[in-house]
C-alpha cells in the first residue's frame, strides 16, 4: 500500500511537470494572441496557422541540416521566417485596414487562417511529419523513480525566460512602452508624433513570431500535422480569455491552468482527460467573466 | 502661422463645424471661447487631424495639412493638449514624457529634466503610475507631454477645466511663461477670465459656428458679446 501510493505520489510530480512544460508551448503561443488583442484590439484568428507553419518549417530546416545542429538551427529560423511572414502580410495588406471596421481585420484574419492552411497542404502535402528532439535533448532523467524527457526539462526551463524576457521588451524598452500607449490610446500616441501604424506593424510581428517560435517548440513532441492550427487557437483563445485579455500575466497563468489540467486529467481519468482543461475554464468564468487578471480592454 | 478657411467638420453624420475660418500668427496667444459643446473641442480636433475635415482648408507654415495624417502634423511642430487629459495611465509620469520625446527646431529643447523643473511637482512622482495622478498632476502632464515633443505651436485644449482655483492661476502663470519663449499657442477656455488673462486674440465660437473675432481688448469691452454667447 506504501508503495502504491508512493508511485502515485510520483506520477502526480512527473505528470504536473509534463503540464508544466506544456505551459510553456501554450503560454508562448498564447501571449503572442494575447499581445496583438491588447495592443491591435484584433483576434488574430490565424495565429494557430502560422504556428502551425512554425513546426512545419521547423522539421523541414531540422531535417534538411540534420544532426546535432539540425534542431537548433531550425529554432532559430522558424520564429524569424514566421514574423518575416506576418510582417510582409501587415505591411502588404493588413495595415491598409486599420481604419476600416473592426469586422473588416476580424474577416482579414479569418482568410488568412484559410489561406495559410492551404499554403502548408501544397508546400508540405497532407501526411504528417515527425521530428525527434536533437540528440542531446533525447531520453529521460529519473525523478523520483519516474522517467522525465529531457526535452520537456528545456521546455521548463525555456518558459519563464520567455515570460521574462516578453516582460523586459514591453516594460522595459521604448517601443514596448509605445506599444502599451499605444493599446490603451492609439489616437493620442498618434497626436505626439508618433507612426502608430509601425508600432502595429511591430507588435504583429513580434506576436506571430510568438506564434511561430511555439510552433518550432511542439515539433518534437507531437505530429506534426494539418489540424494542429485548430487545435492550438480554440485552446489559445481559451486561455487569453481565463487570463484577462491583453494581459501577458494572464496568458501565462492560463496557458498553466490549461496545462496543468490537461496532464492531471490523463492521469486520473485518462478516457475524459480532454474535458478537464474545459471543465476549468468554465468554472474560472463563472467566477471570474471577465479573466484572472487585468485586462486591458 | 495657422490658418483654417472655410472648414466643415462632423462626427459620422451629425454636422459639427460650420464653415470656421480662424487665424494664428507666430508668436500669438489666440483664445478660442464658448460654452460646452460650441465646437470647441472639434476645431482642435480639426487642426490635429483628429477629426479631419469634410470641406476646407488648413495651412499650417505655408503647408496645406488638411489630409495629413496625425503623426506627421505633429511632426511639424502641431503639440497637443485635449480637453480630457489623455494621459498614457498604464505608464509613469516619466515614461509618460519619454516615449514622445522628439527634437524639435529651436536651440532652447525640451526634455524630461526641463519639464520637471518647469512643473517641479511632476518630478516628485516620476515613477508613479500616471492614471493615479490627481486632476491638476494629469493636466501638467498632458502639457509636458506635449512640450516633449518640442512644438511651436501648442494647441490648449481647456487645460483649467475643474481645477481647483489655485492650480488653474499656477498653470496660468506657466502658460504666459510658454508665451513669453516664443511658443503660439490656440488656447480654447470656458474660463474667460483665464483667458482673456493670457490672450492676444480672441474668437468666439457658438453652436460650431464663428460668431465674434477680435482683439483681447475689444472682447473684454464687449460685454453685450460676451453675454450672448459664454454666460451658462
Amino acid at each position: 500500500m506504501d508503495s502504491a501510493s508512493h508511485i502515485t505520489l510520483a506520477a502526480l510530480g512527473q505528470q504536473l511537470l509534463v503540464g508544466l512544460s506544456r505551459t510553456t508551448i501554450l503560454f508562448i503561443v498564447s501571449s503572442g494572441l494575447s499581445l496583438i488583442l491588447g495592443v491591435l484590439r484584433i483576434p488574430n484568428v490565424s495565429h494557430g496557422s502560422l504556428y502551425m507553419i512554425g513546426a512545419f518549417v521547423t522539421y523541414s530546416v531540422a531535417t534538411f541540416i540534420g544532426g546535432q545542429t539540425g534542431f537548433w538551427v531550425a529554432l532559430a529560423v522558424a520564429p524569424v521566417a514566421v514574423g518575416l511572414l506576418a510582417l510582409a502580410v501587415e505591411r502588404g495588406i493588413f495595415c491598409h485596414l486599420y481604419e476600416r471596421e473592426h469586422l473588416m481585420l476580424l474577416l482579414f484574419t479569418f482568410s488568412l487562417m484559410l489561406v495559410l492552411g492551404d499554403v502548408v497542404k501544397l508546400i508540405w502535402g497532407s501526411d504528417y511529419r515527425s521530428l525527434a528532439a536533437p540528440p542531446m535533448m533525447q531520453g529521460s532523467f529519473s525523478l523520483g523513480g519516474m522517467p522525465f524527457p529531457r526535452y520537456n526539462l528545456f521546455l521548463l526551463i525555456l518558459g519563464p525566460l520567455v515570460a521574462v524576457g516578453l516582460w523586459a521588451l514591453t516594460n522595459k524598452t521604448k517601443i514596448g512602452k509605445i506599444a502599451r500607449a499605444a493599446a490603451v490610446d492609439r489616437e493620442m500616441v498618434a497626436a505626439m508624433g508618433i507612426n502608430v501604424s509601425w508600432v502595429f506593424a511591430f507588435v504583429f510581428c513580434l506576436g506571430c513570431l510568438m506564434a511561430g517560435l511555439g510552433g518550432a517548440l511542439v515539433a518534437p513532441t507531437q505530429n506534426i500535422t494539418q489540424g494542429m492550427d485548430h487545435a492550438i487557437i480554440m485552446e489559445a483563445f481559451l486561455i487569453v480569455i481565463i487570463g484577462g485579455l491583453g494581459n501577458m500575466w494572464g496568458a501565462l497563468l492560463g496557458a498553466a491552468i490549461f496545462g496543468i489540467t490537461d496532464s492531471i486529467g490523463i492521469l486520473v481519468w485518462p478516457q475524459f482527460a480532454i474535458v478537464f482543461p474545459y471543465v476549468a475554464v468554465t468554472i474560472v468564468l463563472v467566477f471570474r467573466p471577465k479573466g484572472l487578471l487585468k485586462s486591458t480592454w | 502661422m495657422l490658418e483654417l478657411t472655410g472648414v466643415h467638420t462632423y462626427y459620422g453624420l451629425s454636422h459639427i463645424l460650420f464653415d470656421v475660418s480662424l487665424r494664428v500668427e507666430r508668436g500669438e496667444v489666440v483664445a478660442l471661447l464658448g460654452r460646452n459643446g460650441a465646437g470647441k473641442s472639434t476645431t482642435m480636433r480639426s487642426i490635429m487631424g483628429l477629426t479631419p475635415p469634410k470641406r476646407g482648408r488648413i495651412v499650417y507654415k505655408d503647408q496645406d495639412i488638411t489630409g495629413l495624417k496625425p503623426h506627421l502634423r505633429a511632426r511639424l511642430g502641431l503639440g497637443y493638449v485635449p480637453d480630457d487629459r489623455r494621459v498614457f495611465a498604464d505608464l509613469t509620469v516619466g515614461e509618460n514624457l519619454e516615449i514622445v520625446a522628439r527634437t524639435g527646431h529651436g536651440s532652447d529643447q525640451w526634455d524630461k529634466d526641463k519639464v520637471y523643473s518647469f512643473f517641479p511637482p511632476l518630478a516628485e512622482i516620476d515613477g508613479r503610475q500616471a492614471g493615479f495622478l490627481s486632476g491638476g498632476e494629469q493636466q501638467m502632464l498632458t502639457i509636458g507631454r506635449a512640450l516633449m515633443t518640442n512644438p511651436d505651436f501648442l494647441l490648449l485644449d481647456e487645460p483649467t477645466e475643474g481645477l481647483a482655483p489655485l492650480v488653474v492661476r499656477m498653470l496660468a502663470q506657466q502658460i504666459q511663461s510658454l508665451k513669453q519663449t516664443g511658443l503660439t499657442v490656440l488656447l480654447a477656455e470656458q474660463n474667460q477670465e483665464v483667458a482673456l488673462g493670457l490672450a492676444d486674440r480672441g474668437y468666439i465660437i457658438d453652436n460650431g459656428v464663428i460668431r465674434y473675432s477680435g482683439t483681447i481688448e475689444d472682447l473684454r469691452a464687449d460685454e453685450e458679446v460676451r453675454k450672448r454667447y459664454l454666460m451658462v
